[in-house]
């Protein structure tokens, strides 16, 4: 008796639920096409990519990676990839270190003008980028560092990206000041105590702040745009450019062949650390 | 930065924390502005010396190789007065704008609130909607974008019409839908706040003799209003600067027929491809002005409809 009720008490709820789960599936499956498109069309022969709407090659076309390795204006994939993860790599140490110190600043010590400089460098967030990057090309040129890593590197080192010193800050606010007191009667200065107290407890913060640096550098196409020039020096990025030029449809496969491998290390980011990721970007968002 | 979602801090929670009140120490000064000092050295030489001289460019001819040569507001009245391409490329980026970001968040909202109350597969969910946020800033994925929406592609085999880059009137509409595509960041962000809301809010109400509906208006809505601000003023501040998509659709001409010049994509067209630094600097600050504008405006009206609930009942 109690045992139908209650399954009966239930059902419509159920029913709801299933009308849930089907509409986000659906709607999972037109999101993922265009992944699914791109997996497919990397491993077509040239005549099926745009004769059908068949998802499934009809047989599968491995010479477009072949060509793919072979790389875009005799640059081999390793050195676009090389030079790809370079960038993105030296992104990540610069931010991790520049933008933990200035949060600790902020979050735990005390100077003058504490106040303003804070607003502002909130201010900085909202700023658009265009607003700096014509004189910050023009700085670089003079200083003859056109066409090489440095600009794309060196103003991560100087903690421009605000939005993780922020997010640094919000997470060491968290943290009960008590741990410092403490370090502080055992003898640390506020260096030792940032470098052994605060920056381990900080880690969820940091390996946040490193993805996100991570994939927004490998996906950036506006500065490398600007900055490079020389094949050599190309990344994955910027050879994928050179087939935004060229129309023909003949290179399509090789084009997604190398698409895929330019996303396979954010796919790789994502996997290895989605959990964290989505957990950290939520909290990072809310938690005061 | 970059174009792509940004998790971001909820407003009204950018403020340094309450500074203890014993008085500062020298030594700790001095420690503090080492631990400043790369950021300072920022934000002077690559912030605020940039924007300075970015704004003393805009009042000059300036092509990189010869000394800028001032000409007062010429940029300015020819940007306005005599450049059809430049109201055609703030035409565009204000319907890029219109269109991408409403729907977007209407997106994020739905869905988040789709999995609010799952009890099994909320996470695959939320992992697998998120993802394009990830991958959509990429360049693989613009071309995949414009190969889709291509003359023969898929969208020109469902409707038949040739696909829309090749068409001023749709060429911009599958760059919103790009954006739209990227509604998981957002909505992660949704999703977060509305697991904030107590549950006792929505018991109240349903005592009260609240629907589900009347639930919605009167306890998510304002619960949830601080986030969808939030995400209003983040997504269209990113929405104004989009380039990676159009560029892409394009080949960096911003056609077809100037209909996916976007603003930033004809700043740079001006600025390293014509090399007219001193107008497209006018341009940047132009924009940074719009954005501030526009920014301004969202945080002056959301004085009538966000609902922060630490601020009780005033």
């Amino acid at each position: 008796m109690t045992t139908m009720t209650t399954a009966a008490a239930r059902r419509p709820v159920r029913w709801g639920r299933l009308a849930v789960h089907l509409g986000c599936l659906a709607a999972l499956l037109v999101m993922l096409y265009p992944l699914a498109w791109l997996l497919a069309t990397s491993l077509k022969p040239a005549n099926e990519v745009i004769a059908s709407l068949n998802l499934l090659p009809g047989h599968l076309e491995w010479s477009n990676y072949k060509t793919a390795f072979e790389g875009v204006n005799d640059v081999s994939i390793w050195r676009l990839l090389g030079n790809s993860l370079l960038i993105a790599g030296g992104a990540v140490v610069g931010n991790v270190i520049s933008c933990s110190l200035a949060a600790y600043a902020f979050a735990r010590l005390r100077f003058t003008m504490r106040g303003p400089l804070f607003a502002f460098m909130i201010a900085t967030i909202m700023l658009p980028h265009h607003a700096v990057l014509i004189p910050q090309y023009i700085i670089f040129n003079k200083l003859g560092l056109v066409n090489t890593y440095w600009p794309l590197i060196l103003p991560k080192f100087l903690a421009t990206e605000a939005f993780f010193v922020f997010l640094i800050v919000q997470f060491m606010r968290g943290l009960p000041r008590e741990l410092e007191e403490a370090a502080r009667i055992d003898g640390c200065g506020p260096f030792r105590s940032f470098y052994k107290v605060i920056l381990p407890l900080t880690r969820p913060a940091l390996i946040t702040t490193a993805i996100f640096t991570f994939i927004w550098t490998w996906n950036d196409f506006f500065t490398q745009l600007i900055y490079l020039f020389d094949p050599d020096k190309f990344t994955l990025t910027l050879a994928l450019r050179s087939f935004v030029d060229a129309s023909s449809q003949s290179a399509f496969g090789p084009m997604f062949a190398m698409s895929v491998i330019a996303l396979l290390p954010i796919v790789l980011f994502f996997l290895a650390f989605q959990r964290f990721l989505v957990e950290g970007m939520a909290s990072s968002g809310l938690k005061g | 930065m970059t174009t792509t979602d940004i998790p971001a801090p909820a407003p009204g929670m950018a403020r340094p924390a309450p500074a203890p009140k014993r008085r500062p120490r020298r030594e700790r000064q001095g420690a503090a502005w080492v631990f400043l000092s790369p950021w300072v050295l920022g934000a002077i030489v690559l912030t605020l010396l940039p924007m300075a001289v970015s704004l003393y460019l805009s009042f000059t001819d300036y092509d990189l190789f010869n000394p800028p040569h001032w000409v007062g507001l010429r940029n300015y009245v020819q940007m306005f007065t005599e450049d059809p391409r430049y109201w055609r490329s703030v035409l565009t980026t204000l319907t890029y704008v219109v269109i991408a970001v409403p729907l977007q968040l209407a997106l994020a909202l739905v869905v988040a609130l789709a999995l609010k109350n799952m009890r099994r597969g909320k996470g695959f969910y939320r992992s697998a909607f998120y993802a394009p946020s990830l991958l959509g800033a990429s360049m693989s994925v613009a071309l995949v974008w414009r190969a889709l929406f291509n003359d023969g592609g898929t969208v020109d085999h469902l409707l038949g019409n040739g696909g829309w880059i090749n068409k001023p009137g749709w060429s911009l509409l599958a760059v919103a839908l790009l954006t739209v595509w990227q509604f998981g960041a957002p909505m992660v962000i949704f999703l977060a706040g509305l697991q904030q809301i107590p549950g006792e809010l929505y018991e109240a109400a349903a005592v009260d003799g609240a629907g589900k509906w009347r639930q919605f208006v009167s306890v998510t809505v304002p619960m949830l209003s601080p986030v969808l601000f939030f995400n209003l003023v983040l997504q269209t501040i990113q929405a104004f600067q989009v380039f990676t998509p159009a560029f892409a659709v394009s080949a960096g001409k911003g056609g077809p027929a100037d209909s996916t010049l976007v603003y930033t994509l004809y700043l740079y067209d001006r600025g390293f491809v014509a090399s007219h630094m001193g107008y497209a600097s006018a341009m940047a600050w132009v924009l940074l002005v719009v954005i501030g504008a526009v920014t301004a405006v969202l945080f002056r009206t959301s004085r009538s409809w966000v609902f922060y609930a630490s601020e009780g009942d005033r």
